[in-house]
């Protein structure tokens, strides 16, 4: 069974250059804006949509996307206005993959069953739960697997050789390569280790590899996108997002607009890049 | 909640996997999950020898002034004129309050893993200063975050922590308590992850976490057993001790579970009144979810979104409990009741005039639930209430509740 993610990857791969993944928090800064923006991404050049759903307590992120959250929860955003969202984007756009990312809380309280008929019917791809390690497969991973919904895990610095292989073990769609040890948002890892990371876990699997976690500028994701198949953009987006907005939350410019003229810029980022050629 | 069958024994857990039934587990950041297999694996070499025990040992003995007493409240007892009352006296020792029990283990688990840098989180305080105590004993840079609110209503705790050489940063997302200090602590733990020992001050986080506390609490129960045993001839009908995330109150409890004779009872902060969201009763008014690496009771509201709660007592100050609870609420093996700020507050100045002994506001809590049962028992009953700390901590907290300045 395959799904958007895979036949994605898959073109992007015979057309020899990198996905640019882009996250955005679900109702970030309201429900409106947040659906307007996601709507201009494809357009701009996003090949894969990440949609966060907000959580109260988001421990792997930084000062950015905490922010986002809240924005987003004060907005008044819930998972099944995240869910509504993507499936109000889907009716007008049935080819860009759509990935959930979040933790898992929303999700056990909504019901994992529940959770997963909705989000197929949403036209939701593949999910990212921050705090579902491999330990913890039965709780979702597996269950999303059997609904045909990718399960996409993070693979770390200190996700060494030995433990590699259970990290891919329930994997697909692709792997998310967190560049660093840390929180969304910190400064881009050294590009060369990245680079061997994004290597020695290829040696593991056949799914593509993007990387996210310090990824800001089109420059970055050139660079990165030269081993890697994809490369993953949040914090910048999000940020992009909170400078248009004043004090009070108002808009001071319009967010869908500034939005697409970054991801329009690291589009031409992740263009330039050339996948090797042994490829 | 369906009712788990009634074990054998209530003092096996957690399972492999770090499960109390459907609670506990290792809900944390892959970048985390290879740090927290081989802290299980040290914890478990570490626990079975003997030059580890015996220097931990040592340590509580001659550093810490263990084994606490087990005092027998006379005057509280006549106060109340039922059955007789018993302190767990937690509070006589090194740093005032039963943290430092758990802290003493971890840092000898800290340099067992060559680890350089200790990180903590804090909510009264009393688990920071006594992270930053072994941090200095065993010279340790140390980084203790504490939410804003509670550095600023503990800031006698704060003064000790930076005397002793530690850092304390302030924390202001959410409400600025001890669940934006342990955010905060795990975003620290994730990004340092290499050369970073987490002190985690409660018997909550991912496995091994609420199993490894439990042990270096259960000393508590131990010694309070023996003592009652000793003293009185016979156990206790009744054990109390307050529950924030848990520690002194597993501590207690874990070597009583299997005696059935033994009730048990754990308070939760009811801080305002159960009705609204003003109090941190997660096991009486949440239900089960997952936060800060366990599934455990939460308070949260019906989109999964953790809420704040409230309470006097910056310890009880905390939306979720240990997952070890969870399991024993749910089991039945353990009653879970709630007491209000008020009521605290009251066993706070009692026990204060009675006793002379001023108890932490987290005891507090154990104490006015005592006030309330002890009435109406027998004369001849034992009752514990674990003493866990000390209030000197608490008297700026007190005299603004009574209205007073100091």
């Amino acid at each position: 069974m395959t799904t958007r993610i895979d036949r994605r990857m898959a073109k992007l791969k015979a057309e020899g250059r990198p996905a640019l993944v882009t996250y955005i928090m679900g109702g970030d800064p309201d429900y409106e804006t947040s659906l307007s923006i996601m709507k201009t991404l494809p357009a701009s050049g996003s090949d894969v949509i990440e949609l966060g759903m907000p959580f109260s307590d988001p421990m792997a992120d930084g000062p950015a996307i905490q922010a986002a959250g809240l924005r987003a929860l004060k907005g008044g955003q819930t998972l099944a206005r995240t869910l509504k969202m993507a499936s109000e984007f889907r009716a007008g756009d049935d080819e860009t993959p759509i990935v959930l990312m979040g933790y898992y809380n929303p999700i056990y309280i909504y019901g994992v069953d529940r959770f997963l008929a909705d989000a197929k019917a949403s036209g939701i791809d593949g999910l990212i739960v921050v705090d579902l390690p491999p330990e913890m497969d039965e709780e979702l991973c597996i269950p999303a697997l059997k609904a045909g919904v990718n399960f996409i895990r993070l693979a770390t610095p200190t996700t060494d050789d030995k433990r590699l292989p259970k990290v891919l073990e329930n994997t697909s769609g692709f792997v998310y390569y967190v560049s660093m040890t840390g929180i969304t948002g910190s400064a881009l890892a050294d590009t060369a280790k990245v680079s061997a990371a994004v290597t020695r876990i290829k040696g593991h699997t056949a799914l593509p590899v993007c990387v996210g976690f310090g990824v800001k500028t089109a420059e970055q994701a050139r660079v990165i996108g030269a081993s890697a198949d994809g490369v993953v953009v949040g914090t910048a987006i999000v940020n992009a997002i909170a400078n248009v907005l004043g004090p009070k939350g108002e808009k001071t410019a319009d967010p869908a607009e500034a939005v697409a003229t970054l991801v329009s810029g690291l589009a031409q980022g992740v263009r330039s890049a050339r996948l090797a050629a042994a490829e | 909640m369906n009712k788990p069958a009634m074990p054998n024994s209530f003092r096996t857990g957690p399972d492999e996997q770090g499960m109390f039934g459907i609670f506990g587990g290792r809900f944390v950041a892959e970048t985390l999950m290879p740090l927290i297999l081989d802290l299980e694996e040290q914890w478990n070499h570490a626990k079975n020898d003997p030059e580890f025990k015996a220097e931990l040992q040592n340590l509580s003995t001659h550093y810490a002034g263990r084994p606490s007493k087990l005092y027998f409240a006379e005057g509280l007892t006549k106060h109340l004129g039922g059955a007789k009352v018993f302190f767990k006296r937690e509070d006589l020792n090194h740093t005032g309050s039963h943290k430092i029990n758990n802290c003493l283990g971890q840092i000898l688990l800290a340099k067992r893993m060559g680890k350089k840098r200790i990180i903590a989180e804090t909510g009264a305080g009393q688990h920071g200063v006594a992270s930053a105590t072994v941090a200095a004993r065993f010279g340790y840079p140390c980084i203790v975050y504490m939410g804003a609110t509670d550095v600023a209503r503990q800031s006698p705790n704060v003064f000790r922590m930076k005397l002793l050489g530690a850092e304390v940063r302030p924390v202001t997302a959410g409400h600025g308590t001890l669940k934006d200090a342990m955010n905060e602590a795990l975003r620290d733990w994730v990004t340092n992850v290499e050369d970073t020992y987490y002190l985690i001050g409660t018997a909550a986080g991912p496995h091994p976490y609420p199993e490894m506390v439990r042990d270096f609490q259960s000393v508590i129960g131990s010694e309070a057993r023996a003592q009652m045993l000793e003293q009185e001839g016979r156990l206790p009908d009744v054990i109390i001790a307050a529950v924030g995330g848990g520690s002194n109150a597993i501590g207690l409890f874990h070597p009583f579970l299997d005696d059935k004779e033994v009730r048990i009872i754990g308070i939760e902060a009811g801080g305002r009144g159960l009705d609204g969201v003003e109090h941190c009763a997660s096991m009486n008014a949440g239900k089960p979810g997952v936060l800060h690496g366990n599934r455990t009771y939460l308070l949260q509201n019906s989109d999964g979104q953790i809420l704040d709660g409230h309470s006097i007592s910056a310890g009880l100050d905390y939306p979720g409990v240990g997952p070890e609870h969870s399991w024993l609420r749910d089991s039945g093996r353990v009653q879970y009741e709630p007491i209000l700020d008020d009521e605290a507050l009251e066993a706070f100045q009692l026990t204060t005039r009675v006793e002379g002994i001023i108890p932490a506001l987290e005891s507090a809590h154990a104490i006015a639930h005592a006030m309330k049962i002890v009435p109406k028992m027998d004369k001849d009953q034992l009752v514990i209430v674990n003493l866990s700390g000390r209030g000197d901590k608490d008297v700026h907290t007190v005299a603004k509740m009574l209205g007073m300045e100091i």
